[in-house]
């Protein structure tokens, strides 16, 4: 689904990738973790054409992203901060998107479900953090797209949101759909993730199933196992 | 697609207050100049004289404005099917064609009905409307290129207003200035090409030319006459405008698609 070879992002002088190899297959979830810093974000934006690789190939859904636009059609992005217009009402925000994409959407269901009908015709900038990052879900979900990357979905989202997001990326799941995700929340990515990549410093440290890391690392706990993981990375520096 | 942002943010501006403050500015200028002055010929100089130095000042700060204002905007936009050069350029569009309609619509609603369909002024008229318009869209470009290139909102801004300030004022001080300082070498070449790198320079000879008052056409459009004639004169500095904007216009599509966001 993604095929991603020596990838080089360097902002500045402040190297943020640097030769990252990746094939994610398709179909199941995969989980991007390492430390703040490390390169998730900028490896999901390379990913969508936001950031523009200093080297490096990509390709998504087949297709290479390079001077391309078109296979974000079968892209869903979830952004990490909800930044959204402020002026626009949440009605008009997800008209709006819809209006772009021209593909059938499903977003009523989702409005019920995270019950977002009273904050239909409240504007972006009123909105509370939790709020917004529901509205940032239900844009990044209405869309019937192969591939799903959500970065930090779970930022802000109250238990009962929490419960919704997660059985909603099951059913995306069980559809048959590549999903990426970025968190820092191990409990949620145990939950769902089906594979680890785990990102420090620019590259690719450890990839593999859940059961294989904590082997490795003899952590009883996914939280322990990446702990171990990036500290023993560090020792192995030093 | 382009259309579509376009529309979004045309709409978006069209809502927001500063544009009618902007359109109704023009409108009452429009009134009062005409209906206290009674003379469309003199009415057109003044204009000609308020037009060349607000329309680029605020196609400038509208410009740089509009774009850190709606980077949200723009970075959901980033990761939706559309090509970036048609979000930039739509964005772009939305602006300076906002802006345009601000001024053709409120200069415009005056001298109709004063009658300007009927009287002989409505050619000068029709150019500096034109003319006006082509500072919007320049300008506007120019500070899209100035925020594509500053992601520090303070400093855009701020090489923003320097721009306005050093074309709209500082320019003419040096050229009058390295006129009387090489007043003794030959200098038609010279302040040819001085003029036209100004746009805001080659915009009030191009007015002057037609105009045809030579006793305010000063030296550059002196010698723009003498050089080209009139009808080329005005072919030439008209030539130079499309240029003007197309430069900038090129620069901001091609500066969009290598930024990271």
């Amino acid at each position: 689904m993604i095929q991603i070879n020596e990838l080089h992002k360097k902002f500045g002088k402040n190297e943020v990738l640097g030769g990252v190899d990746l094939e994610i297959p398709q179909g199941g979830i995969s989980a991007v973790l390492g430390p703040n810093g490390s390169g998730k974000t900028t490896l999901i934006k390379c990913i969508l054409g936001m950031v523009i690789p200093n080297s490096g190939s990509i390709e998504a859904c087949g297709q290479p992203t390079k001077k391309d636009w078109k296979y974000r059609q079968q892209i869903n992005y979830l952004p990490q901060i909800a930044n959204f217009p402020s002026n626009l009402k949440v009605a008009e925000l997800i008209s709006m998107i819809q209006d772009l994409r021209q593909k059938p959407s499903d977003a009523d269901r989702l409005i019920a479900l995270f019950e977002l009908k009273p904050f239909l015709d409240k504007k972006l900038g009123a909105l509370s953090g939790g709020t917004k990052q529901k509205v940032n879900i239900v844009l990044a979900f209405m869309f019937d797209s192969p591939l799903l990357m959500l970065d930090e979905p779970t930022t802000g989202l109250d238990p009962a949101a929490l419960i919704q997001l997660k059985k909603l990326i099951r059913s995306e799941k069980e559809k048959g759909k590549t999903i990426l995700i970025t968190s820092h929340i191990m409990s949620f990515v145990e939950e769902v993730a089906d594979e680890i990549v785990y990102l420090l410093e620019g590259n690719i440290h450890f990839k593999g199933s859940l059961e294989d890391l904590k082997s490795i690392t003899l952590g009883t706990s996914l939280e322990e196992a990446i702990t171990r993981l990036t500290t023993k990375e560090q020792l192995h520096d030093a | 697609m382009m259309l579509k942002i376009l529309k979004y943010s045309f709409f978006d501006l069209m809502r927001s207050r500063w544009s009618y403050i902007y359109f109704l500015f023009y409108l009452a200028l429009g009134f009062v100049l005409l209906f206290l002055n009674n003379d469309v010929s003199k009415a057109v100089i003044t204009l000609m004289n308020v037009i060349i130095i607000l329309v680029p000042l605020i196609g400038t700060i509208f410009g740089v404005m509009y774009y850190y204002n709606s980077k949200e905007f723009t970075e959901l936009l980033l990761a939706q099917p559309v090509k970036r050069s048609s979000i930039f350029l739509g964005q772009y569009l939305g602006v300076s064609v906002s802006l345009g309609l601000c001024l053709v619509l409120g200069l415009g609603i005056p001298f109709a009905l004063y009658g300007l369909f009927k009287s002989d002024a409505i050619w000068d008229f029709s150019l500096l409307l034109v003319t006006g318009a082509f500072l919007t869209f320049i300008f506007t470009a120019l500070s899209f290129n100035i925020a594509l290139s500053n992601e520090n909102k303070i400093k855009g801004f701020g090489y923003a207003v320097l721009l306005w300030l050093f074309l709209a004022i500082i320019y003419d001080g040096l050229f009058l200035l390295s006129l009387i300082v090489f007043g003794d070498y030959p200098l038609d070449v010279f302040s040819l090409g001085a003029t036209v790198f100004n746009p805001i320079d080659l915009s009030r000879t191009l007015i002057l030319l037609k105009l045809d008052i030579s006793a305010l056409l000063g030296y550059t459009g002196a010698v723009f006459k003498t050089f080209f004639g009139t009808g080329l004169g005005l072919l030439v500095s008209l030539g130079m405008l499309i240029l003007w904007t197309l430069l900038p216009i090129w620069r901001m599509v091609h500066k969009s698609k290598r930024k990271d966001f």
